[in-house]
């Protein structure tokens, strides 16, 4: 009886969302009234690096084990109904259950919910399972099982031979073979070798990596040390983004638990094998997440890429042979020797093996991390994960591959996810970041703010990445203005086929993709901006202009109430109108409207 | 956050500098130290840096403008980060930001002339689900409309109010 009490949990979400919004004065409060309560169980913080639904929207999130109920939006006033109700006398508090998207009904636990129903996790296993700062947590799930094994039963050689098998492909973004990486760097006869995990995750709006190493650090150490055996390496390092204070803190503190139980440092479990691990604080640059750009920055040097005629596996770091694998490839490590190459390979498609973790974010109902087989539809991926777009507006396109990446266009919903179909779709895999944008989303305007940001990130070593881009961006400045001309749209195509063709490193080649990739499948969208003066979304201020449909107004005085320039006028239950003179074009009527009434011009 | 012109800075910046070897891999992690408790680098601690490593302080300086993480100058008392992550800038960001800019009058970079407010935007800050989002020193605030900026910067704007936890 006992045990079977004390195997009760209380999982409350500790990720950046859910902290965000009071996830630790819900973890306090629970701790406190459960010990004054008397009670048996015990209230663990775990890092929810998965979406949970809208986590964050929703945040935060407590789960109740081994009932698998979830409750979402907990407050620090519902936690005495909680410890009364759940905790003491097991029962379902409904007001506090997460509503499923899909299907619009409460759902008592996770797995009834549409978001996690075609979601398969490998590299999330752990997240939000496993209190990340407790090493014994993770070793109750498996956690180091595969190190033991490699050290004991495998030797070097059947390593990579059970990798390849796999077909992993790097989760980084460029999807090289990841056995064959280490292969070549095992075959070089070169001494010291070292392995570094890749995570600087500079993408914005993608936070895979980081909800991997603050939920489950344990899994990119035992696949780094693995790795490390394939390869004879002895050192290794964790280049992490210095914005990610709490997967630096998570990293560090794994590490030192590692340590302690002997799964790192010298004669590891007593097998001979010696690996240390560092962590590396990045300096908050976009190009540091190009491999040679932070072997770089981790020998304390300013992180500009080379030329990669000599690749990374010869000489990398120190100009010593190096293998760099991004966070989630390393997570995908120990499985992968656990159940074996073939059991990996039977998931996905011909030539992407596995799963892959999505951060799907931007205009969804279900904001969050999810992990899928690839081969996955986007359609699957966006509305029956996602639950569609929020306030059910019209799906218009999914950005994909970070600013390296592109637009798809709604034509292409039903396109299979993986690396390849992806490339062929003028985008890319990249990390895994996945935007969702609806009609009131500018493509140029979103292409504009790529290049943006590519403009501020291009290290400047390389002018067709620092000049062209900066030509790029004053054109499409411009078209968004209004002052497009005849011809732009061409010279955008040929500036960006000189960068992809000339630039030194992959994020140059890459660049132009947000460009290129809405031109090709928005291009009559660009063609309103510069011919027509128009912007169709409503987004590029000086080209936009919102008027009230007098027909479907139906006076309830919602824009007008919330108009910041007080540009609306109309009396109750009679069509608004628009005062041209004093709108700012913010498009907080056209938001607000519940009756579409608000259009442009 | 400690000033510069505290008089025990050599002995400050010594004990910073002295947890690492004086092999140059450590530069940003000591640049990062003194960001961190400085909240930028001045010259003095870029000098110290340098002499410690004994590199020309140049390489130091090099490295603090490539990296986004280091500043040059003091900061305000509050530093409000805009999200401009794509997550929100699809859902208008930039609206949001506009409304701080008018509020404050002052445009990203830019400190207020009471030393009160800095403004920065920054690409994503991890939390997209809370989009649009922005932070003030280490507090979260999500699912911004330009009405709900201008409640949060009165909070800090007034002297008193979130003052001095």
């Amino acid at each position: 009886m006992k045990s079977e009490q004390a195997k009760r949990k209380i999982l409350v979400c500790c990720g950046p969302g859910c902290l965000a919004v009071g996830g630790r004065e819900i973890l306090e409060g629970l701790r406190s009234r459960i010990a004054a309560a008397g009670l048996d169980a015990t209230v663990e913080p775990v890092i929810k690096g998965t979406g949970c639904h809208g986590l964050c929207e929703q945040g935060p999130m407590v789960r109740f084990l081994p009932e698998d109920i979830s409750y979402c939006r907990v407050s620090l006033p519902d936690l005495d109904e909680i410890v009364e109700q759940t905790v003491r006398q097991q029962k379902v508090v409904e007001r506090l259950l997460l509503v499923d998207a899909l299907t619009g009904r409460r759902v008592k636990s996770q797995g009834e919910n549409s978001f996690y129903k075609k979601q398969l996790k490998i590299a999330l296993r752990n997240t939000g399972e496993i209190n990340p700062l407790n090493i014994d947590d993770y070793l109750e799930r498996d956690g180091y099982r595969a190190l033991a094994k490699v050290l004991f039963e495998m030797d070097p050689e059947t390593v990579i031979a059970e990798v390849e098998k796999s077909g992993l492909r790097g989760r980084g973004g460029a999807g090289f073979p990841t056995g064959l990486k280490w292969r070549q760097c095992a075959r070089v006869d070169n001494s010291p070798k070292y392995v570094i995990c890749n995570a600087d995750e500079g993408d914005p709006g993608a936070f895979m990596d980081r909800g991997i190493i603050e939920g489950d650090p344990h899994s990119v150490i035992e696949g780094m040390v693995i790795g490390a055996y394939a390869i004879k390496a002895h050192r290794g390092f964790v280049y992490i983004r210095d914005e990610y204070a709490l997967a630096v803190k998570t990293m560090l503190e794994a590490i030192r638990q590692a340590e302690a139980r002997s799964y790192l440092g010298r004669n590891i479990l007593g097998s001979g094998f010696d690996f240390s691990l560092e962590v590396v604080r990045g300096g908050g640059a976009f190009v540091c997440g190009e491999s040679t750009a932070l072997m770089a920055s981790i020998e304390g040097r300013v992180g500009e890429p080379r030329a990669k005629y000599i690749r990374s596996v010869e000489r990398g770091l120190w100009d010593q042979p190096t293998v760099l694998n991004n966070v989630e490839t390393w997570a995908n490590i120990p499985p992968i020797i656990l159940r074996g190459g073939e059991w990996f390979s039977s998931i996905g498609t011909a030539k992407s093996k596995g799963t892959k973790v999505f951060s799907l974010v931007g205009k969804v109902k279900n904001t969050g991390l999810v992990e899928v087989p690839m081969g996955i539809t986007l359609r699957e991926l966006i509305f029956d994960i996602g639950g569609g777009i929020l306030n059910d507006r019209k799906f218009k396109a999914v950005q994909t591959g970070g600013p390296s990446g592109g637009c798809i266009p709604a034509e292409m919903l039903d396109l299979e996810v993986d690396f390849d179909s992806l490339t062929a779709a003028d985008s890319m895999m990249g990390s895994g970041g996945m935007i969702v944008m609806d009609e009131r989303t500018c493509m140029v305007d979103t292409a504009r703010y790529y290049i943006d940001f590519l403009t501020e990130e291009s290290c400047g070593k390389c002018s067709p990445c620092r000049e062209g881009l900066k030509r790029m961006r004053e054109i499409l400045n411009d078209i968004c203005s209004g002052a497009g001309l005849p011809g732009d749209i061409e010279l955008l195509e040929e500036i960006g086929g000189m960068v992809r063709e000339c630039s030194l490193c992959g994020l140059g080649k890459t660049a132009p993709n947000p460009v290129l990739s809405t031109i090709k499948h928005f291009r009559e969208e660009y063609d309103e901006h510069v011919h027509r003066k128009r912007c169709p979304a409503g987004i590029c201020r000086p080209l936009t202009t919102f008027v009230i449909d007098g027909e479907a107004c139906t006076g309830c005085g919602l824009c007008r109430k919330n108009c910041p320039a007080e540009a609306i006028s109309g009396e109750p239950k009679e069509p608004h109108v628009i005062d041209q003179s004093r709108c700012t074009k913010c498009g907080n009527c056209i938001e607000l409207c519940r009756f579409n009434a608000i259009t442009v011009k | 956050m400690e000033s510069y012109k505290d008089e025990d800075f050599a002995a400050q910046a010594k004990s910073i500098l002295e947890r690492y070897p004086r092999e140059q891999r450590f530069a940003l992690a000591m640049m990062q130290d003194f960001q961190r408790k400085y909240d930028y680098l001045s010259q003095e601690a870029i000098r110290q840096i340098a002499a410690y490593l004994q590199i020309p302080s140049g390489k130091i300086y090099s490295l603090a403008t490539f990296y986004k993480a280091f500043s040059l100058e003091k900061k305000g008392k509050y530093i409000i980060k805009v999200c401009d992550g794509t997550a929100c800038h699809v859902r208008s960001s930039m609206q949001i930001l506009e409304e701080i800019e008018k509020l404050l009058g002052i445009m990203p970079g830019g400190t207020t002339a009471d030393g009160r407010f800095s403004l920065e935007t920054v690409k994503c800050l991890g939390t997209c689900a809370l989009a649009p989002v922005m932070v003030i020193n280490d507090e979260y605030y999500g699912s911004l409309t330009a009405g709900k900026v201008r409640e949060i910067l009165k909070k800090y704007g007034d002297g008193g109010g979130a003052d001095e936890e």
